[in-house]
């Protein structure tokens, strides 16, 4: 199980990898975007992180809320709303709980993606986050259903998202800044599924 | 008087549409939401809802998005609002500006303005 205290503490995970990969999503999003991903992401987990102490007083379900209000609020690109909605979604289906499990997890990711398609009004094969988040999500509850462990689990989700991201490099972008470029983007990587790879890859290196 | 609301993501070109509708329309009830705090591009949660508060009244409001964000950040703001009050318009910004503030100045509804910003959309410049 996992409590309150380590819900925190893989969000300041988060934070500090996304802020060690500033300049490269930056530099992802500057070929094929409008160059302000990095930075955008290390902003909003950087206010997440200044409210660690008080997180941590939540319930889980509150915890994932308030990030996403966050990341909504100081974030200022369109990860803030997609980022923000997949947070609050999540929160909101895994409620007011102090421990959670890799059931909770992933019923909350699923939530949380269906939001992100929602919000972003997207599906998979756009060249967004979702070629990321789709795959990770699918490979998680098929090593659940074989019996496999949480790090298992976990792990099979971060080995599947980086595998999307290698194939967001062919896709011609049909959402975003991105779909300006038309097929000028094939052949370049979307920093949305980067950065929800390197977040994935911090939950796994915490099982 | 409907209220009308500009965003984004740049603080500047929020400004300008807004200054550019006085030419004909002095009086409107319009507000710039441009840029984030520190002036950077990007498109803001408070400066949204403040430049919606600012011109809100039981007449309603629309707002006005440039991409991408700027839209998602919007949707995200409305879900603090009455949905019949404010409401998202899809259509060319500038000129979409222009013609709500005129019609907001002469007195029209919500609905109408509404209808006058799809007619700006579906009329070609050339």
């Amino acid at each position: 199980m996992t409590d309150r205290k380590k819900v925190v503490e893989i969000l300041l995970a988060m934070a500090k990898v996304l802020e060690e990969n500033k300049e490269y999503l930056t530099d992802l999003d500057n070929v094929i975007g409008d160059g302000d991903h990095g930075i955008n992401m290390a902003r909003g987990f950087a206010e997440v992180e200044k409210q660690a102490d008080a997180l941590e007083q939540k319930d889980i379900g509150n915890i994932l809320k308030t990030v996403g209000m966050t990341l909504v609020s100081k974030v200022g690109g369109s990860s803030g709303p997609l980022y923000g909605t997949a947070f609050m979604k999540a929160g909101m289906v895994i409620g007011a709980k102090d421990e959670i499990d890799i059931s909770d997890f992933l019923s909350g990711l699923e939530t949380g993606i269906e939001g992100v398609k929602a919000r972003g009004r997207s599906t998979t094969g756009e060249k967004t986050m979702l070629d990321a988040m789709v795959p990770a999500l699918e490979a998680m509850k098929e090593k659940q259903a074989a019996g496999a462990d949480t790090s298992e689990i976990l792990a099979a989700g971060a080995a599947a998202a980086e595998e999307g991201v290698e194939a967001t490099k062919p896709l011609i972008a049909t959402k975003g800044r991105a779909s300006y470029l038309g097929e000028r983007s094939i052949g370049h990587q979307d920093p949305g599924a980067t950065s929800f790879t390197l977040m994935l890859k911090e939950i796994a290196k915490a099982y | 008087m409907v209220g009308i609301v500009v965003v984004s993501h740049s603080e500047r070109l929020a400004e300008s549409i807004v200054d550019l509708t006085k030419m004909m329309a002095d009086g409107a009830h319009i507000a710039a939401a441009g840029g984030l705090e520190d002036g950077s591009f990007g498109t803001s949660y408070e400066r949204i809802k403040a430049a919606i508060d600012q011109v809100y009244s039981e007449d309603g409001v629309v707002v006005l998005m440039d991409m991408g964000s700027a839209v998602m950040t919007t949707e995200m703001v409305l879900d603090e609002y009455d949905s019949a009050k404010v409401r998202m318009a899809d259509a060319p910004v500038v000129e979409s500006a222009v013609a709500a503030s005129v019609s907001a100045m002469c007195g029209s509804d919500l609905e109408a303005i509404l209808e006058e910003i799809e007619d700006v959309k579906n009329t070609p410049k050339f």
